[in-house]
């Protein structure tokens, strides 16, 4: 799949936004005045400014509030709506802890609950694609959750959660990695039962329909993204995870608690553009390629 | 609504035939060219005639090649175009609405004034049947030439799909894939045919008829030497042209 660096950002911030806005809604810190005020406008910054990035990619950005209307069957309209009411339902709660220096305690599990609502909604825009057998897996929802939650734990400054669930993440990563590699050949679509001709022997594409590129081919089949795939899986883990885990075991400082943030964030930058540079479209086999 | 509707009893779409298709891309022009012009935004070209075109198709055709173990080789055609899924997963996916499966007669739309072009539908598309024109913005993917095939402005020969009307060789069929009595509904009994990735459970409308068996070859025999060694005076000039600097070799 084309890594799309809008969908790559959008991934990557708006799961910390939302992760931080999880502990802050659970009220696991619970600030008040001008600090509440900096640490809501950190986690919208992420969360809002991620979901802009994503429309980026669109089309018709100026019919996205269409977008709200479809979620009995779209993944897609459902992660619109639990976002957009978790930003509102947070705003109220973060409203109280500048303005009242109250937290509205219901109202923050709400958003907190919404929180983790919108990342798993994003995961299942994914996961639900049968068409990607590296995606189509629990593995998925599991990793976006914990990497969310787990980043923002680490904006949150809660280090013990944040270890926990970064060492979590890294093994469902690790795990989904592993088995990523298979999901492929596992999944039973191969040449044989897109093209049906098996029958008769063995098939391999001959000419593609046209002597350029299209938007199929763009999109789906990025080969050249996997020539790196190992150390680039090797510098995530150790960015994204090591030494962020590292850094805030050492004694606290403000500087290495910094330096962990923008080691996470670039791990799992990498890390994002691995999961859509490595994935595999099944139309990739019509082209003989994937 | 990007819900399905209940299964339809009518269920227009194709049947194409892979012995027959002789792989002329025909079918690829005339359906560029009916829906270009005719309903909704017009299939682009980027850089049409530079070095790097690429444009907007709803149907493409490619081609396999079949090593049998003990046969030689066959060349199959392959014409693939949205195959108007009973369960298709390009609809529900869809987060406007825009995409949508109609009730009456299974045909697979998008509107396009409801499309935000995110592409989604292409994801959940198996097939490579839906292309996001670059122009426009928007999903384009065959609506098995709607517009034509109701469209009573048309002579009644030409109201099936520009692919179907314009193919040379007889490779499509266009008809009620709900109707066991349709003719292509028989067609398919007759000659088998197939789905593409069934094992995905999109229940593929559109179905597609394998190549008949090959007639029994024998193995060719080898090769008679036609070109033989001159006698004579050509042998001589042979020889002798040959000994001369940058004679043959």
């Amino acid at each position: 799949m084309h890594p799309a660096p809008s969908v790559i950002i959008f991934t990557t911030f708006s799961g910390l936004g939302f992760g931080l806005l999880f502990w802050l809604g659970l009220g696991v810190i619970t600030p008040t005045g001008i600090s509440a005020f900096i640490w809501f406008a950190i986690a919208y910054v992420f969360a809002v400014g991620g979901l802009l990035a994503s429309t980026f990619h669109l089309g018709h950005p100026e019919r996205a509030l269409k977008a709200f209307s479809q979620w009995k069957t779209s993944w897609l309209s459902r992660e619109g709506i639990a976002s957009v009411v978790t930003l509102i339902v947070l705003a109220i709660y973060g409203a109280g802890l500048v303005f009242a220096s109250t937290p509205f305690v219901v109202l923050g599990w709400i958003g907190a609950l919404g929180a983790i609502a919108t990342v798993f909604t994003t995961s299942m825009i994914y996961t639900q694609l049968k068409t990607v057998p590296r995606w189509h897996q629990p593995t998925t929802p599991l990793l976006f959750l914990l990497l969310s939650l787990g980043g923002g734990a680490l904006l949150a400054g809660q280090v013990t959660l944040c270890v926990v669930l970064l060492i979590a993440a890294a093994a469902v990563q690790l795990f989904a990695w592993y088995t990523g590699d298979k999901r492929f050949a596992q999944s039973g679509t191969d040449m044989q039962t897109a093209t049906g001709l098996g029958d008769i022997g063995t098939v391999r594409a001959f000419e593609p329909p046209h002597t350029g590129t299209n938007y199929l081919m763009r999109e789906f089949i990025y080969v050249v993204g996997r020539k790196h795939a190992r150390k680039l899986q090797a510098i995530a883990l150790l960015l994204g995870f090591i030494i962020p885990i590292i850094l805030l075991l050492i004694p606290f400082s403000h500087i290495f608690a910094a330096l962990a943030v923008l080691s996470h964030i670039a791990g799992v930058l990498t890390l994002r553009w691995l999961f859509f540079a490595q994935a595999e479209h099944v139309v990739g086999l019509y082209y003989g390629k994937r | 609504m990007t819900q399905l509707p209940p299964p339809s009893a009518k269920k227009l779409g194709l049947v194409i035939d892979l012995d027959t298709c002789v792989g002329c891309h025909a079918c690829v022009i005339s359906c560029k060219g009916w829906n270009t012009e005719n309903y909704g935004a017009p299939l682009s070209d980027q850089d049409p005639y530079g070095a790097d075109p690429s444009g907007t198709f709803l149907n493409r055709v490619h081609s396999f090649e079949v090593q049998p173990e003990a046969a030689p080789a066959q060349l199959i055609h392959f014409p693939k175009s949205c195959l108007h899924c009973e369960d298709a997963p390009c609809v529900t996916v869809c987060p406007t609405g825009a995409s949508y499966k109609r009730a009456e007669d299974g045909i697979v739309l998008v509107n396009e004034s409801d499309c935000i072009g995110c592409g989604l539908c292409a994801w959940a598309c198996p097939y490579g049947a839906r292309e996001l024109d670059a122009d426009a913005g928007v999903m384009k993917k065959c609506t098995l030439c709607v517009d034509r095939i109701y469209n009573e402005n048309l002579p009644e020969e030409d109201r099936e799909p520009a692919c179907v009307r314009t193919c040379p060789a007889g490779a499509r069929h266009f008809g009620d894939l709900g109707d066991d009595n349709s003719d292509v509904s028989k067609l398919v009994a007759e000659r088998g045919g197939f789905d593409l990735m069934p094992e995905l459970g999109t229940k593929p409308v559109n179905k597609y008829l394998p190549p008949r068996p090959k007639d029994v070859t024998t193995p060719c025999a080898p090769l008679e030497t036609v070109a033989q060694d001159g006698k004579g005076f050509a042998a001589w000039l042979d020889r002798a042209l040959s000994a001369l600097p940058g004679g043959a070799s």
